[in-house]
This record gives structure tokens, sequence and C-alpha cells, in this order.
């Protein structure tokens, strides 16, 4: 196991790094001056140059790009080009908004799916199986902000049960919070439910046609009991991988929803910092998003590797 | 060993599928609105009139009229074509470029070679697609060809991934081994051997990859990447409804419903080729 | 002490619920949420150009030796009186006294020398340096007077104080402004929630007339479907520059709101590269102008709100001449100048910013253009693509801006302008006005100036932006016209 850990412990830097030099490249491509952004239509070329020269965009490439990663690795992630305040400072400030949200998603997408998928496998072809696969393919099939627009039309402006979007901050009360963050979770959790819930019952038929499945069901033991005992345990693991790269893409995902929901999140945050053509904030939260996601896949696998020994082996 | 899909009785399982029907007649339709929009629409989508505007579905205007006056159901014709195209090119370039990889990477298993293709492709997928699809756009611009640049890109890995996994375990079959001992190189195995026997997985994920690069697409349209007006595309027109959905639903409504009946038809029809190509599905799953 | 513990907790249930009930009800609402469509980079008026800066600290937070009134007309702030020397030359300004910085510290005449030389210092990083280029020096007389020397006569110059970019601010604190703003203002910064809102507070120390509300702030909605259900669900009190004009027929039917209309300063036009053959031709650019149908855009996209402009001044404005004729809508005459100037199947691009007076109304006019025979190649872009394509490299063929500054019309005299004009004998013009200071003579310049830009067919005018926002109804004092970037909270007030 620990050879196993430590390669994949050399994989993961290497990704890392290699994700690194990627995105600091990719940055540089992009064309449009921060300086000249920020001056605005009538200002002064000279007073351009100055805030070009305090801004530090003059230095060499390599220069900036070593102090940049150098910077990471002591949590550093630089100053913003536009609001001049630590990028960490604007990131925490957004975690605290994207982070909850992901997790309430992924909550009711768990909550969703799970009990439809299951129902759909033990009961294959019946009419409650076929309503599970119809919603499902439709859920797929709706476009999450075209859902989000009809949830804010039905629920908070007509109905007014919620508040049209926008975060009254966590100080203002756990409860008002998570009543922001509802109809933005339910527009991001629609498709990913439905994923979740193929997944599952598609995951769990395998398992159920499995050999083992027809010793317990010899041995005595009732469907549902086969179902809890043997079954769900060894479909889960597809499932979390799912879940897992769910967990990345909802959390940097929800870019469309974030704005039509005004959540101040990690998201908006670099959308809008892609327009402003402040690419140190866009840098940060880009290869702060890859590097979850990579550590995410990591520990997944390492999870699948604990709980497989075969996978341990040399690749194949 | 996946049946022969050219065979009669494969013709009679496929019309008995009723996912695959539905699918298929859902996904034609909307081929075949765009094929006709090359020949006739009801009204040319481009022409303004703003007199007109934002009246409700009607005789003479089947799906109403936009906030210029354009008639929406030309305006969705159009529109498909615009969806279909670059889903099309994206998926093709997924394929094009993507198979040929994961073919290399399963012949040359364990070698630098194969890790490298297989980091590169871990490094797209942890990619958050949407920022870059947006970045690309800084770049070089927003448009149908840049949106579809953009959406190929994240259709490398896909086929990556799966051509390379499915060619391992053909590797170590008979038939290869048999050609191996004859003397052909790697590359001519993975054409001519490898690649026919993974064909009809590649025809199930690409029917996913364009209902999901359909739905990519109009997510790139909606915020503005998409294609530039007055090509009219599914994803602006909803963007352009927002603000007017409470005066004009129906701005709204025949987008979103052609987009989801669509991406459905497209879903349906590789869940039911997937289950087609399955012998073990065919005993009645 | 109650005999009866049961009573006396009674009591104070019953006190507490009184309490509770009726305090609400009793006091008026002090505090209010106004809507803003974009966040500004920071909180330094005098440091960057972004008019959202302005938009959350002019009047509120900092304040300048003079301001705008709601009409547009300049009045005192800082300054208490000034007299101007015969020759034009120098400003005596005569300063309030017991004035306080939001930190506590004391305003007076050396913190106006400090400002105006820091603004018009080499590495100033003011966005309109141009407004102090005639100061030719800043001398302190005593701590409540201070005067201004000029280097040429300036008409305008009290006018260009009155600008955010020329307020007031502390030696002290003055490198700390893009974060934590510290003024002189009625209101003193409290917090930048960055991304969703600012926060600011009564101050209590204000030298000037109480403001009616203890507590303001403004929420960044960029989303037209987010304000307009965020002013449906009462999270928002007003949104002053309201994106949606659509919704605003639905505003009006509802009595909780009211709708404001109002004018701005920005003059919307149709820009031309006039160094780009073939609109390096009059012709051309006036068959152009010809060819567009003003009301269709007001009507198609700001639905109604907007006035026709046939040059670039303000309607609202005295001084301004109605040259809308000149540029009627005759895509006959269009199609005849296009072939004199011996011109066919030409092909145009349209490079449009994300507001979406430019997005609406470039779909509208390029159908329009279309008519005439001209194609058009629309290219949506962002405001830092357009600063860069269109504005510095003039890597365009036509663009949809409105330029929002207030009499801001000597933009054509400047040489490498986005559109490349610089025509010697409007800059004459402009040259003129400079040195003109009596009101007649200032008039009659205005005019010529507005006549020869219209003659020349420089760019397509097409309409001054509406200043539409919505508000609750009982919410009162809102500026109608925006004579500057601004939400002037000071007069704000809520009616019982």
């Amino acid at each position: 196991m620990t050879a196993y850990l430590l390669r994949r412990l050399i994989s993961l830097s290497l990704s890392l790094v290699a994700a690194s030099l990627v995105i600091f490249l990719v940055m540089e491509v992009v064309p449009g001056d921060p300086a000249s952004f920020m001056m605005g239509l009538n200002a002064d070329p000279a007073a351009v140059a100055a805030l070009r020269s305090q801004l530090g965009l003059d230095e060499p490439l390599p220069l900036r790009y070593i102090g940049w990663v150098t910077g990471l690795l002591q949590g550093d992630f630089g100053t913003s080009y536009t609001y001049r305040v630590p990028v960490s400072e604007l990131i925490a400030e957004r975690v605290v908004i994207s982070l909850p949200l992901t997790l309430y998603a992924l909550a009711l997408s768990t909550l969703i799916a799970f009990p439809a998928g299951i129902l759909a496998a033990s009961r294959r072809n019946s009419a409650a199986d076929l309503s599970v696969m119809g919603a499902t393919q439709l859920g797929v099939a709706i476009p999450n902000f075209w859902f989000a627009m009809i949830l804010v039309l039905v629920f908070a402006v007509n109905l007014r049960w919620f508040s049209a979007g926008g975060f009254p901050g966590w100080e203002a009360g756990f409860l008002p919070a998570m009543q922001a963050l509802t109809l933005p979770a339910i527009a991001l959790a629609l498709p990913q439910a439905s994923i979740l819930a193929r997944v599952m019952r598609s995951s769990l038929i395998d398992t159920l046609d499995e050999d083992f499945m027809r010793t317990a069901r010899a041995k005595g033991l009732s469907r549902g009991q086969a179902l809890r005992r043997h079954a769900l345990r060894n479909a889960l693991i597809p499932v979390l991988t799912i879940i897992g790269l769910q967990f990345s893409f909802l959390l940097a995902g929800g870019i469309i929803i974030e704005n039509v929901f005004y959540l101040p999140g990690l998201g908006r945050l670099a959308f809008q910092a892609i327009t402003q053509r402040d690419l140190i904030v866009v840098r940060s939260v880009v290869i702060l998003l890859v590097f979850a996601v990579i550590v995410v896949t990591f520990l997944v696998d390492l999870a699948y590797a604990a709980a497989d020994p075969r996978l341990r082996r040399r690749r194949s | 060993m996946s049946a022969d899909p050219s065979s009669r009785s494969f013709l009679r399982a496929a019309l008995s599928h009723p996912a695959f029907v539905i699918g298929i007649g859902l996904s034609a339709l909307f081929v075949a609105l765009a094929l006709v929009s090359f020949l006739w629409t009801p009204f040319d989508p481009t022409k303004l009139d703003i007199a007109g505007k934002l009246k409700g579905p009607s005789p003479e205007h089947w799906f109403g009229t936009d906030h210029f006056g354009r008639d929406m159901f030309s305006m969705i014709m159009v529109g498909a074509r615009v969806s279909i195209a670059v889903a099309f090119v994206a998926v093709g370039i997924g394929m094009i470029v993507g198979v040929p990889l994961g073919l290399y990477a399963a012949a040359r298993r364990g070698s630098l070679i194969d890790e490298i293709i297989m980091r590169g492709n871990d490094l797209v997928f942890a990619f958050p697609s949407l920022l870059l699809a947006i970045m690309i756009t800084a770049v070089f611009g927003p448009g149908a060809v840049n949106a579809i640049i953009a959406i190929g890109i994240f259709n490398v890995p896909v086929f990556a991934r799966l051509a390379r996994g499915a060619a391992l375990s053909l590797w170590t079959r008979d038939f290869v081994l048999a050609a191996r001992v004859a003397g052909k190189n790697r590359a001519r195995i993975s054409a001519e051997h490898i690649l026919p026997n993974i064909a009809n997985l590649l025809v199930v994920q690409g029917t996913i990859q364009f209902s999901l690069a359909i739905l990519a697409e109009a997510a790139l349209a909606y915020v503005g990447l998409g294609a530039q007006p007055p090509l009219p595309s599914w994803g602006r027109m909803l963007a352009d409804a927002q603000t007017l959905i409470s005066l004009a639903p129906h701005m709204a409504l025949f987008p979103g419903f052609a987009i989801i009946v669509t991406v459905l038809g497209l879903n349906l029809m590789g869940d039911g080729l997937r289950d087609l190509f399955d012998p073990k599905l065919r005993r009645g799953r | 002490m109650t005999k009866n513990p049961i009573t006396a907790a009674a009591v104070s249930i019953l006190a507490l619920g009184l309490a509770l009930g009726v305090t609400p009800a009793m006091a008026a609402k002090m505090d209010a949420t106004i809507g803003m469509q974009l966040e500004p980079p920071n909180l330094d008026p005098t440091g960057g150009a972004a008019a959202a800066i302005d938009e959350v600290v002019y009047a509120n937070v900092f304040e300048g030796l003079t301001r705008f009134a709601a009409d547009g007309s300049i009045l005192p702030a800082l300054a208490e009186s000034w007299e101007i020397s015969e020759d034009g030359l120098s400003y005596t300004f005569k300063l309030h006294t017991g004035v306080k910085f939001h930190d506590g510290s004391d305003f007076n005449a050396d913190d106006v020398k400090f400002s105006l030389d820091r603004a018009r210092a080499d590495d100033s990083t003011n966005a309109q340096k141009a407004l102090f280029a005639d100061i030719a020096s800043v001398d302190v007389i005593d701590p409540a007077t201070v005067k201004v020397t000029l280097s040429k006569p300036n008409g305008s110059f009290l006018f260009n104080m009155a600008w955010g970019d020329a307020v007031i601010v502390a030696p002290e604190t003055a490198a700390d402004n893009a974060a934590k703003p510290v003024g002189t203002g009625p209101f003193s910064f409290t917090e930048w929630v960055k991304g969703d809102r600012v926060e600011l507070g009564r101050y209590a120390g204000y030298w000037g007339t109480p403001v009616k509300l203890d507590k303001v702030t403004f929420k960044f909605i960029s989303d037209p479907t987010a304000a307009f259900a965020a002013m449906m669900a009462g999270d928002l009190d007003a949104f002053p520059g309201y994106p949606a004009p659509e919704n605003l027929v639905q505003f009006e039917a509802d009595p909780r709101f009211k709708v404001i209309v109002g004018s701005s300063e920005g003059e919307t036009i149709l820009a031309m590269n006039n160094k780009k053959a073939p609109l390096d031709n009059v012709k051309v650019r006036e068959a152009i102008a010809h060819a567009i149908d003003r009301q269709a855009i007001i009507d198609g996209a700001m639905f109604g709100y907007g006035t026709p402009i046939g040059t670039h001044f303000a309607p609202h404005n005295p001084a301004y001449l109605d040259l809308t004729a000149q540029s009627a809508y005759d895509p006959e005459q269009s199609k005849a100048l296009l072939a004199e100037a011996g011109v066919s199947d030409l092909t145009l691009s349209l490079k449009l910013p994300p507001p979406s007076y430019a997005r609406r109304g470039g779909e509208i006019i390029a159908a329009q253009l279309r008519e005439v025979g001209i194609n058009v190649d629309i290219t949506n872009v962002e405001w830092a693509q357009w600063l860069d394509d269109v504005f510095k490299a003039k890597n365009f063929d036509l663009t949809i801006v409105s330029h929002t500054e207030p009499m801001d019309i000597g933009i054509y005299a400047r040489d490498d302008y986005y559109f490349q004009y610089g025509d010697a004998g409007f800059k004459a013009i402009m040259a003129d006005l400079d040195k003109a200071t009596d009101p007649a003579k200032r008039t009659e310049l205005m005019q010529a100036a507005q006549k020869k830009i219209a003659d020349d067919y420089v760019n397509a005018y097409l309409f001054q932006l509406a200043r539409t926002g919505v508000s609750n109804a009982k919410l009162k004092g809102i500026w109608p016209n925006s004579p500057t970037q601004a939400n002037d909270m000071t007069a704000v007030y809520w009616e019982d």
C-alpha cells in the first residue's frame, strides 16, 4: 500500500505542477490590459502607464511565474489588480458562499437520487422504474439556467416564498442564509440528481446481477435484505466517484447560477475577474479549483485502492 | 461479441425499443427542421418589425414574436442549424483527436506516452470547463467557431479515455494476438482490428456527447459567447427572454423546449443504442 | 419587587410585546438599500475612472470644493464662497470651518493643497488629469483660505472642481482610500463585502446639513432579471439606474413603486472610424446617418425611453441645437449617397460593448444598414476588449457607446480619440470656448461646435440616454437626472 501511495503522491505533485504551468501560460495569452480597463474611456495615458508599473506588469515572464508559485506554496495568492486587496481574502469571502452552496446542492442531489435510483433498480421495468427513468431523462435535458429562471419567476417573484437572490451573510443567521441558498441549490441539483439517480440505478443493477447476489438470495435473504446488506455497498463505489466529480463541477460550475441569483461566489468572482482582466484573481481561482479536483480524484482513488486491493497493482 | 448492426433482427429489435424510437424520432425532427431551414422558413428570422414586437403565438406567428418583432418559429429553425452544427463539429473534433490518442495510449500501455496522455486527460477533466470556454472567447473573440473549439477541447479526453479503456480489453484477445504473431504493427492492429470493435461504444458515447454539446452551446450562447447576431441561437434567445419573461413568457418557453426536446431525443437514442448493442441487455433487462 | 412573580412575568412580557410591537411602527425607516448595476473596482474616486466609484462615494463620503446639484448646476461644497480675480487667473476659496474627516482629523486649506497637487502631479493616477492641467499653483493663505492660480483663464474651472475626481482627501488616509475611503461627507464607510454590497453609516460629526438616513447600503446587481426580482421582492428600496427599461411598465402599474425618468449626460452614438476607408468619406458617413431610424432604436432597444439627438450635446442643456433633421431617416437618400460615393457591396464591423443600448441598438442598426445594402458583422465584446481593440488600437469600423461625462463635446478636439476626427476648424472653436467667459459668447460657440460635428457627420448621433430608475413609492429625494455619475443620498428620506 505504501508503494502505491507514494506513486500516487508523486503523480499528484506532477499534475499540480503541470496544471500551474498551463494555467500561468494560458493567462498570459489573454489580451487586454488591466490598467487601461481600470482607468476608463477618457483617461490620461501617462496615468495609465503609472498604474501599469505600480501593478508590476512590466516585469519579465519567468520571474513572474516563479514569484507566483513560491507565493502559492506559502498561501499568498497575490494582490488583486482591481480590488487591491490580497486575493486570498477575496477567495475566502467567496468560498464561504460557494462551498456551502456546493454541499447543499450535493446533499439535495443525493437525497433525491439515492431513493429514486434504489427504487428504480429494485423494481426494474415496473411503472416506478419507468417514471424514474423518464424523470431523470428530462432532468438531464433541462438547462439549469433555464430552470433557475423559472424557479425565480415562480417562487421569488410570484409567490414571494424566497428572496430573489443575494446573500445576507452568515452573520444574519443560519436559516436566512440557507434560505438564500435554497433556490440556487435546487437549480444546481436538478441535473446532478438526475445523473446520480441513473448511475445509482445502473450500478445497483450491475451488482444485483452478480453471482454473489444469487448466493445471498440462496442463503435465504429477502430481496430487500440482499439489496441493503450486499448490493448497496458494492454499488456505491462508482456512485462515490460521480459525487466526487460533481463536487468539483458544482464548486466552479455555478457561474451562471451565481449570476442569476446574484450570489457573490467563486464562479462569479472568476467571471468578473476575466471581464476586468484581473489576471491574478483568475489564475488563483482556477488553480484552486483544479487543485480541488485533482485532490478529490486522488482521495477517491485512494478510497478505491484501500477497498479493492486489485486496483493497487500497476495501472492496467 | 456485440451484435451486428446490419442484421435484420437488429432492425426489428431497434423498432420495438420504445425509447430508441422516440429518441430517433425527436432527433430526426430537429435535424429535419434544421435542414428545411436552408430552403424555407415562414419568415426571415433576421427581419426586424419593432411595431409587431412581443406578440404571443398566433396563426400567423406560430411561436410568437420576440422583442424586435422577429418570428420565433423561424428563429428556432435556424437556431437548430447552429446548435446541431456546433455540436456535430465539436464532437467530431473530440472523436478525431481523442480516439487515435486513446488507441495509441492503449497500444503502448504502461509507457511514458501512455502516462502523459492519461495525465493530460486528467488535467483537461480537472479544468473548470465553462471558465476555460470564457477565457478562450476572451482571447479569440466570441462566436460559433470558438464555441466549437472550446467544446471540442473537452470532448477529446472523453473519447481518449473511452477508446483507451475499450482497446485495452481487446489487446489481450486471441484475434489480436494472432495479428501480432502475423507481424502486423500496432498501428495497423489498432486501425484494422481494435477500432471496428469499439465502434459501437463510440457511437453510443458520441450520441451522449452530442447532447451534452448542445447543452454546452446553449450555456455559452446564454452568456453571450456563442453564435453572434444576427445568426439566431437558442441560448441567446433565452438570454434575451430573461428580462421579458413576465411580459412575454413564450420567448423563454419555446427555445427552452427546443433544447429540452432535442437533448432528450438524443439521450433516448443513445440509451437505446447502448441497449441494442449490449447482448446482456437484449435478453430482457 | 412585585409580590407575585407570575404577575411580574406577565407584566414584563406585556411590556416587551408592546415595545416590540409599537417601536417599529412609531419610528420612521432610517436606512435605504440602493441597487447598482456595476460594482466599483475600488472606492477612491481620484484614482480611477470607473463611474461606479463615484456612484457610491460622490457627495456621500467625499466632497470637493464645489458640487453638482440635482439639476446640474454648480453649488458650493467645502468652499463656502470664492472670489475670481479680474484676469480670471486667480481663484480664492474661503473654506468652511469645523469640518472633520471621518477619522476625526481636521480639514483645512492644507488638505485642499495636498489633494489638488496630488491630482496634478506627474505620477498621479487621476483619470481626469486634464481637469487640473491649467492649475499653475495652489497656495495656502490661512487654514480657511486657499488660492488657486491658473496658467490661463478657464471658464469651466468651478465646473471641473465639482467632478468626483477633484474631491478633497486627507494626506494621512489618501493611500488607503481605495479600500477604506475617508472623506468629509455626511456618510462614513462601514463595510465592503466584495461582489455584494457597500455599507455606509451616518457620520455624526458632519459639518453641514444633517442627512435623514442612518445607513445606506449599495447592492451590486448586474443581471437585469435579478434586478427585477430584487425590486419586486423588496430586497431593494431603489434602483436609480435600472438596467431593464422593459420592466418599467410593470413597476408603474404597481402602487408600491414609482418610476423615475430623468435625463442623463449620456450621448449615445454610433461612432465611426473616421480615418478608415471608406468611412473617411463624409458622404459614406452621411449615408449611414440617413439609414438609421432613431425612433425604432429608442422603441426597440430602450422601450421608448430616450430623446433623439442630432449632435453630441445633451438636449436638456439650454445651449442645445436640434439638428436631428440633418440626419433624418431616409433610406433612399442613403442609397443615393452610397452610389455617389462609388461604394457597393460594403461590409463593416460593428463592435458592441456590454450595455443593452449597445447590444440591442446594435442589432437594430445592423438590420437598418442591411436595408440600404451595407453588410454588418457584429461582434459583442467585453469592456476590457473594447478598450483595447476600439479605444486604444482603433481597430474597428463602427461601434456604439454612450459618453456619460457632462459637457464632453471637447472630445472631438482630441487628435487621437478613438473615432479619429481631429479637425482643425473644430479645434479652433473649442480653443475659443476655453477662453470665453461671457455666457452669450459661450452659447454661440457651443452651438457652432455642435453644428460643425453634425455637418461633418463625424458619428451618427442616436439618442440621449434616459436615466430610468425605480424606487419604493415612499422614498423621496432620489435624483431624477444624472448630471454627473453619482447617487447623492444626502437629501433622501422616507416619507411616512
